[in-house]
């Protein structure tokens, strides 16, 4: 049953995003744009500052996912659809897994653009371990979003619902924006330290394992006022 | 399979207080609602009718006091009891990006419903919908109303909560959702309303709650008594005044 909620909440995610495509456009646009600024303050006679590509891709990945998890609950806000969800027969953590899950497709679709864009614009190797870097991307991106979904959830019915996310969200996220900005620097650098990498992978992994855990305990009394 | 869902035939609140920081806005409300009832729980805006209902629906809980669904408690009969309870809020609880049928199918099926399908045509049915396949957002404030109302009895709950179900309906809609509440209670239903409306309420409640200072009054006479419900509820409330 758990799982099967889960897919009903994505799914009904997916289907949303895929009649209005809001998030997925306004998120690449804004992570798109991120770069093309960066790069042209970062790259000189088309050479780039050394360990900017990773702190750029982070950066993108940070503030699109900002953008994707307000407008992902300020969905369900319009017609209170939070509290159909929470009046369910359901498994409220299973709630808060699917709708984790429907942010996370819709930051892979973002990374999938914004990666292959970093690598251009600053000449960054990233591709050149593709296994690390894919997993560096995967623990690093469901860390923020694990703890972005949960605080997204919690302000859905807060005034200053856009202004409260980054602030609360970005100093606890730090540990895992730090993991992935030197993982991904530990790839790139012109001798590739490749334990230094797994070693970061290692810690994201052990922040995610945290950060949802944490979650999963606490959505429920959080969204029970 | 879903959980469990335990039955009831009452729903009792036993000296429930509600605060918000330090504003209280319910204090020490005892009700008792049978099975085969239709509760009025009427009030000025701001009287705490919706914080009431969300504590029924198990969307708040009591700073004090305690909630009781026949003999149970929300926290002994687990989230199974929440497939017994219907509720139509001020907002409509439907996505506006989906079809009318799309909304269905998801609750139908987050509900753990067998047959959804079968149970989604009778009540687009109901609502006059079937022929819409458009997106809910394009709907005018009645239909999505009345599809509202399908939504919240979809899985055929017993406790049934609506939050001023008569808003933007015309009067066929109106007199058809009286028809609807009246065969709720034949069903055995626990029906609890919030409305402004006493005119339309008239003759379908069982019985006529007035919140005012965060205070439970009960109506009289409502059984063929000689004064209108609106004559009721302004002779209660200046008694309250």
């Amino acid at each position: 049953m758990f799982l099967r909620t889960v897919w009903l909440v994505v799914r009904k995610d997916l289907l949303i995003e895929l009649r209005s495509r809001e998030i997925v456009y306004t998120t690449l646009f804004f992570a798109i744009s991120c770069v093309l600024v960066f790069a042209f303050g970062f790259v000189r006679d088309g050479r780039p500052v050394e360990d900017a590509a990773a702190g750029i891709l982070w950066i993108a990945i940070a503030f699109s996912g900002t953008l994707a998890l307000g407008r992902a609950f300020e969905r369900e806000r319009q017609s209170e659809t939070l509290r159909a969800l929470m009046m369910a027969p359901v498994d409220r953590p299973a709630l808060y897994v699917g709708k984790l899950a429907g942010v996370l497709l819709l930051l892979a679709v973002v990374e999938a653009v914004v990666v292959p864009l970093v690598a251009l614009m600053f000449q960054a190797p990233l591709f050149a371990h593709p296994l690390l870097m894919a997993g560096l991307l995967a623990t690093g991106t469901t860390g923020f979003a694990a703890v972005g979904t949960l605080f997204a959830a919690m302000l859905v019915r807060a005034r200053s619902r856009d202004v409260l996310l980054p602030i609360l969200l970005y100093p606890i996220t730090i540990p895992v924006i730090i993991g992935g900005v030197r993982g991904t620097a530990a790839l790139l650098q012109p001798d590739v330290d490749l334990p230094m990498a797994t070693v970061w992978l290692s810690m994201l992994a052990c922040f995610d394992v945290v950060f949802i855990t944490l979650a999963l305990w606490t959505f429920e009394p959080s969204m029970t006022e | 399979m879903p959980p469990r869902q335990p039955d009831f035939t009452s729903l009792s609140f036993v000296d429930v207080s509600r605060h918000f920081g330090r504003r209280r806005v319910l204090n020490r409300i005892s009700l008792c609602c049978e099975a085969g009832e239709v509760v009025a729980l009427l009030g000025p805006n701001g009287a705490g009718k919706s914080t009431l209902l969300s504590l029924a629906a198990t969307l708040l809980t009591p700073s004090s006091g305690e909630i009781r669904y026949g003999e149970q408690t929300m926290a002994a009969a687990g989230p199974g009891l929440r497939g017994r309870i219907g509720v139509l809020g001020h907002d409509l609880y439907v996505y506006p990006e989906l079809s009318a049928a799309e909304n269905l199918t998801f609750f139908g099926r987050l509900y753990g419903l067998a047959d959804v399908e079968a149970r989604v045509a009778a009540a687009l049915d109901r609502a006059g919908l079937a022929h819409r396949d458009d997106p809910v957002g394009r709907f005018s404030r009645g239909m999505r109303q009345r599809l509202a109302l399908e939504r919240a009895l979809l899985h055929e709950p017993r406790l049934v909560l609506l939050d001023e179900p008569f808003t933007g309906l015309d009067d066929a809609a109106t007199g058809m959702l009286r028809e609807r509440l009246g065969g709720l209670r034949q069903a055995g239903c626990i029906v609890l309303l919030t409305t402004h409306d006493l005119e339309t309420i008239e003759g379908l409640v069982d019985r006529a709650v007035l919140l005012r200072g965060a205070a439970l009054t009960v109506l009289d006479e409502l059984d063929g008594g000689p004064r209108s419900l609106r004559e009721r509820y302004r002779a209660a409330a200046e008694a309250r005044a």
